[in-house]
């Protein structure tokens, strides 16, 4: 062994040594990254009235209806004002969505028939869905702009449209959920892809 | 760095030659209007603080509204980029404020909370690749003069990054009657949907990251929700709300829209996971080939996780191959597939179809039809594609009747 040889090789045994002090080291200092804490105290209690503020959502047992009343005669000459631009004079004419139509015995053939529009009468399985959708984003020019007893006027005057309810009955909190919509029992959850369908309520 | 003349009268000869209404264009920050003859000759543009596209390379998404759609056919990878990440909106894009954004956490859980977008992101995040596409992102009428990007153009892929919604639902104490939540946007439809609480607490996201920065505004700034492989429409953009319940609270958009009818006379609703499709982006419509190798490409999907194989015709679905599939293949993220196929210069159909890790197979248009009934809704079409390569090279979508 030349002396340079001799000298590396001392070299290498100080440095397995080295290495070998540098890996316990880290060993205890990396032994274990910190768990995920069950809360991290980020964020602040939503108060009281910060939530009713934006609650808005209507369910079909009648959850989130606010309080209020109204009828068709009440509902249509906000529609003619608000509504009848987009929707058409009595529902039927658009441009856009078609609000307003049933089919004879309440058929389903939209699997069959493209040609037949879905509308609120022969397509729309909940009645609470036509409150919290116009309250929610119509009209489109000032969304959020109707006042409550607006929207229930709003939606007595179209499920009357659709022959759902009669041109008296008064539309709020109590009589909205009630309404049976024709299609309401068409609708199957989706059997590849949905929910476990036993988290779907039968209604 | 400053260029100056005698920097540019040193370079060549070819230099030298340049005038003065040259030397002032070369010498500005902005890019040259035309590539230069031989640009090793010319000393390039300075650093800039925000890059762009080579200016011969323009691609563009399709807008129409409400909607706007990925040019598939000018992208080569699986990532999409940002700005050309497909829309769909219901009431236009909100122009969010980040700084008094609020995300409410509510309902059927023991502490409702309020958190702010800087919040949001102190909690501990993760980062994931996932497409999105909207349900219905199918042209069922689409004629032969159909690109990849008017015939599929509602899906994009993007790394996101964000908190996971089961983090949060752990902050506020989700209670264990609560089953469903509702995800609220600020925009102008103030679009809603209602989720199982048992997405929560596999893969979804709040995410206020894509591509490495900020969301875009298209894609739900300031924060969004993310579920990784289901339609579209239930990732709820500028998200301001979440409400925890004990059933769906049946939105206008659950029922009246995102629902299938079927030809039984019923209709699906809540058919959340978008299943397994692909499609050849290259060639297609408006492409030229010539004869010889061509490698064919495209993309491959699935909500149900991985895509297992992309299996490639050349002879209209005759025989099949299966095409070689890019690693990484990410769950429910595209998946680029390629397949080399030496064309002898007469008139061949070409298309794809993807298996997913359940064993899945996209289907043929006709078995689709048969299902759904003549009458369906776009919503959750995947069918098997093909494209026309004529004999003298132009490229078509291949046509097929739904019924």
């Amino acid at each position: 062994m030349s002396a340079v040889t001799a000298a590396r090789a001392a070299t290498c045994v100080s440095v397995v040594a080295f290495a070998g002090t540098l890996l316990a080291t880290t060993a205890v200092a990396h032994a274990q990254p910190p768990t995920m804490p069950d809360r991290f105290g980020i964020g602040r209690p939503a108060t009281p009235a910060e939530i009713a503020a934006w609650d808005i959502d209507v369910r079909p047992d009648g959850v989130g209806l606010p309080p209020g009343s109204a009828t068709q005669a009440d509902g249509a000459p906000i529609f003619a004002a608000r509504c009848a631009a987009c929707h058409g004079k009595t529902g039927t004419e658009g441009p856009n969505d078609r609000l307003v139509g049933r089919l004879p015995n309440d058929a389903f053939p939209f699997g069959r028939e493209a040609s037949v529009p879905h509308t609120i009468g022969n397509y729309w399985p909940y009645a609470t869905t036509v409150f919290d959708y116009i309250r929610r984003a119509m009209p489109p020019d000032a969304p959020g702009s109707l006042k409550d007893t607006e929207v229930y006027a709003l939606t007595a005057y179209l499920l009357y449209l659709n022959e759902l309810v009669p041109a008296d009955a008064v539309i709020d909190a109590g009589s909205l959920p009630k309404v049976k919509m024709p299609a309401r029992d068409r609708f199957v959850v989706s059997p590849r892809g949905g929910p476990n369908p036993k988290l779907v309520p039968k209604p | 760095m400053k260029v100056t003349r005698r920097d540019l009268l040193t370079g060549a000869a070819g230099v030298v030659a340049l005038g003065t209404r040259d030397l002032a264009r070369a010498q500005s920050p902005s890019p040259p209007a035309a590539a230069a003859a031989d640009p090793s000759k010319v000393r390039g543009k300075p650093a800039s603080a925000l890059g762009q596209r080579a200016p011969s390379e323009k691609p563009q998404r399709l807008a129409r509204g409400t909607s706007s759609q990925t040019p598939h056919q000018d992208l080569v990878g699986t990532i999409t980029p940002s700005d050309l990440h497909f829309e769909r909106h219901h009431g236009g894009v909100p122009a969010v404020d980040p700084k008094t954004y609020a995300l409410l956490v509510h309902g059927m859980v023991d502490r409702p909370m309020m958190f702010t977008l800087a919040e949001l992101k102190r909690f501990a995040s993760v980062t994931r690749v996932s497409f999105l596409e909207c349900s219905g992102n199918f042209n069922r009428n689409a004629p032969p003069e159909t690109t990849p990007q008017q015939l599929a153009g509602l899906t994009s892929t993007s790394e996101w990054t964000g908190v996971p919604v089961a983090t949060i639902f752990r902050e506020v104490g989700v209670r264990p009657q609560a089953t469903w939540f509702l995800a609220e946007g600020t925009d102008a439809a103030m679009l809603t949907r209602s989720i199982p609480v048992e997405k929560a607490m596999d893969d979804a996201m709040i995410a206020y990251a894509q591509n490495g920065e900020a969301i875009r505004p298209e894609q739900g700034y300031p924060a969004r929700l993310l579920l990784p492989g289901w339609e579209g429409n239930a990732s709820v953009k500028w998200l301001r709300r979440l409400e925890l319940s004990d059933r769906p609270f049946m939105t206008r958009e659950e029922t009246s829209k995102y629902t299938d009818p079927l030809a039984n006379d019923t209709a699906r609703m809540f058919s959340f996971v978008m299943d397994a499709r692909s499609l050849i982006t290259s060639p297609s419509y408006p492409q030229t080939v010539t004869r010889g190798w061509i490698e064919i490409s495209g993309i491959a999907w699935t909500g149900y996780g991985r895509i297992q194989r992309v299996d490639v015709s050349t002879d209209g679905g005759r025989t099949w191959t299966a095409a070689r599939l890019q690693e990484p293949v990410l769950s429910k993220a595209h998946t680029r597939f390629r397949h080399l196929w030496n064309w002898d210069g007469s008139e061949a159909v070409i298309m794809s179809r993807a298996v997913d890790e359940t064993g899945y197979v996209q289907p043929t248009r006709s078995v689709l039809a048969k299902e759904r009934g003549p009458g369906a809704a776009n919503y959750h079409s995947n069918p098997i594609t093909a494209w026309v390569i004529r004999a003298d090279g132009t490229v078509v979508y291949k046509p097929e009747p739904w019924a």
